[in-house]
């Protein structure tokens, strides 16, 4: 059963100092799915995205417990954290846009994998933003610097560098946040078509953006795991525990 | 409400008077400096402006003559370029010295060391950047002079390279905390960006910190590029303050602050040297405003970017 998961968890616990993030937290991430993960704030989803990063690493306050195994292989057991990061992507809530230009960003990854040849790199930065639905946008202005494009833009170009590093696992955080409806439905659409190539976990404040995405959907409460099920089936009424129920139905949160 | 209310509402309180009598007052602190600047530099320029317009001023010789004779009897003359030269040669070793030093620092009490180590490092840099510049010449006198003599087998260890050496030592700590403000400032949603797609530190620091802070860097440089210029008791201990078109870094050397405090006190008020003096004075107030106008600009720059 843990071969055929992407990622699995089992028991994992985030603290930071003495305050609990969340804890006994097990399931199973497939691969090529679209896992959402959804839940009011404060419920512990960032939590859990940083924890499969490691971005503990170099965070003293932050401690995890438990096991969380990427293709069956316990991440911690990684010697090279920043070859395990390489093959995970992180889109955050809020888009950073380094303060390099729009071609330096996405071929910044490249770059760090010790990619040099700039055809690569042109191509690599090409394929990249079109996947994003930002080529057509910029590629006429690859060097103005990334933190002055608008907000959904540059949430855009979050995704083109998290794809710049050809994962495996691609984490997204609340990238709605930022976007105006219109880009969020583009984006929404490049997820889809990602699922063939890559597993991807959707952490959303949008109960109806899991809908539309995710293949399965984990609910998260106040530092818990309720439950985790077929989107569809828990939209249609199935579910197991009465919280779930209705915070789908927006009845508290 | 009656009139004669609104009239009673409307009164001048204390608290109006406070505010008023501190806007004055801040005011006046916040001018102080311009008042003080401009003084200056009238001060200088009306000392200095006489020797600039008489006869013994020759522009060309001044800025290509290394000939710093002010004090003989038949025939003084004023170049100023070994002294320019001097005390260029000291301010550029010094850099050699502390932009390494001082950026290697900044580097690793920003993006490497934590918790105590880097509250420990900032303030011994800070504490160094205290430590008298009379101090540092004596160190150059008393211990970088022998050490050189001894170490290149020259005949005087008071030199360009004794003085570049001081100096930069003495300018890295305020380089330092200028270095390490202008990397504070960068967000670290920029390095956990960056750290999440795998970077290693080394990288984050490289290819992501130092070129978000890189104006606030040049910043730092420009400023101890302007303190190295302008510092004198050090230079004056450390170089051996002979006039000098210095071949090499062993060649002793004079600086132009050196000349100033060295020989101002020994001149007749308005007398030519005393005037060629000031001419000096210009010259600095000139080069350091300069350095610093730059170092606001690009300031600036970052605070835009």
């Amino acid at each position: 059963m843990v071969n055929d998961a992407k990622l699995s968890f089992s028991d994992v616990a985030v603290h930071y100092g003495a305050e609990k993030a969340f804890s006994g937290l097990s399931c199973e991430v497939k691969e090529h799915e679209i896992f959402g993960i959804i839940g009011p704030a404060g419920a512990g989803k960032t939590s859990l995205l940083r924890a499969i990063n490691r971005m503990d690493d170099f965070n003293s306050e932050m401690r995890v417990s438990g096991r969380i195994a990427l293709d069956g292989r316990d991440v911690r057991e990684w010697r090279n954290v920043y070859a395990l990061r390489q093959r995970i992507g992180v889109v955050f809530p809020l888009p950073v846009g380094l303060p390099l230009s729009v071609f330096e960003n996405v071929a910044l990854s490249p770059r760090l994998r010790g990619i040099r040849n700039r055809e690569e790199l042109n191509a690599i930065v090409e394929r990249c933003l079109r996947r994003a639905a930002l080529w057509d946008e910029v590629k006429d202005r690859l060097d103005t610097l990334g933190s002055l494009l608008s907000g959904g833009q540059q949430q855009r170009l979050t995704i083109a560098r998290a794809l710049s590093q050809e994962p495996e696992v691609l984490l997204l955080d609340e990238f709605s946040i930022a976007v105006d409806p219109v880009t969020t439905m583009r984006i929404e659409d490049v997820l889809r078509s990602l699922r063939e190539e890559l597993t991807i976990v959707l952490v959303t404040n949008l109960v109806q953006q899991a809908r539309r995405l995710a293949d399965r959907t984990a609910f998260m409460l106040g530092g818990e795991l309720v439950e985790v099920g077929e989107t569809e089936t828990l939209f249609c009424g199935g579910t197991q525990d009465n919280r779930t129920r209705e915070y789908l139905e927006g009845r508290f949160g | 409400m009656e009139v004669s209310k609104v009239k009673l509402a409307d009164r001048r309180t204390a608290n109006w008077w406070i505010d008023k009598a501190v806007a004055v007052l801040v005011f006046v602190g916040g001018f102080s400096a311009v008042v003080l600047i401009l003084g200056i530099f009238l001060f200088i320029t009306r000392e200095g402006v006489g020797f600039l317009v008489g006869d013994e001023f020759d522009l060309v010789e001044f800025f290509g003559s290394p000939k710093w004779r002010p004090t003989s009897d038949n025939n003084p003359t004023y170049g100023a370029l070994a002294l320019i030269v001097g005390t260029a040669s000291v301010t550029g070793l010094a850099m050699l010295v502390a932009v390494p030093f001082s950026l290697g620092a900044a580097i690793y009490i920003s993006e490497f060391a934590t918790g105590r180590t880097k509250e420990l490092l900032k303030v011994l840099v800070e504490l160094l950047a205290a430590i008298p510049s009379v101090v540092w010449g004596f160190i150059g006198l008393s211990i970088m002079n022998p050490l050189i003599i001894e170490l290149f087998d020259v005949p005087i260890g008071l030199n360009v390279l004794n003085s570049g050496v001081i100096l930069g030592l003495m300018a890295a700590p305020i380089m330092t905390t200028l270095a390490e403000d202008a990397l504070k400032a960068v967000p670290d949603s920029y390095r956990e960006a960056a750290e999440a797609m795998g970077a290693t530190r080394w990288q984050v620091s490289f290819r992501v910190a130092l070129p978000a802070a890189r104006h606030g860097l040049v910043a730092a440089i420009l400023l101890g590029v302007g303190r190295g210029f302008g510092e004198t008791m050090a230079v004056l201990m450390a170089s051996g303050h002979s006039i000098n078109l210095p071949s090499s870094p062993f060649d002793s050397v004079r600086a132009l602050t050196a000349t100033i405090a060295a020989e101002l006190g020994e001149t007749a008020v308005g007398s030519d040297h005393y005037q060629a003096l000031f001419t000096l004075g210009i010259l600095l107030f000139v080069v350091t405003f300069a350095i610093n106008l730059a170092a606001d600009v690009f300031v600036r720059r970052s605070d835009r970017a």
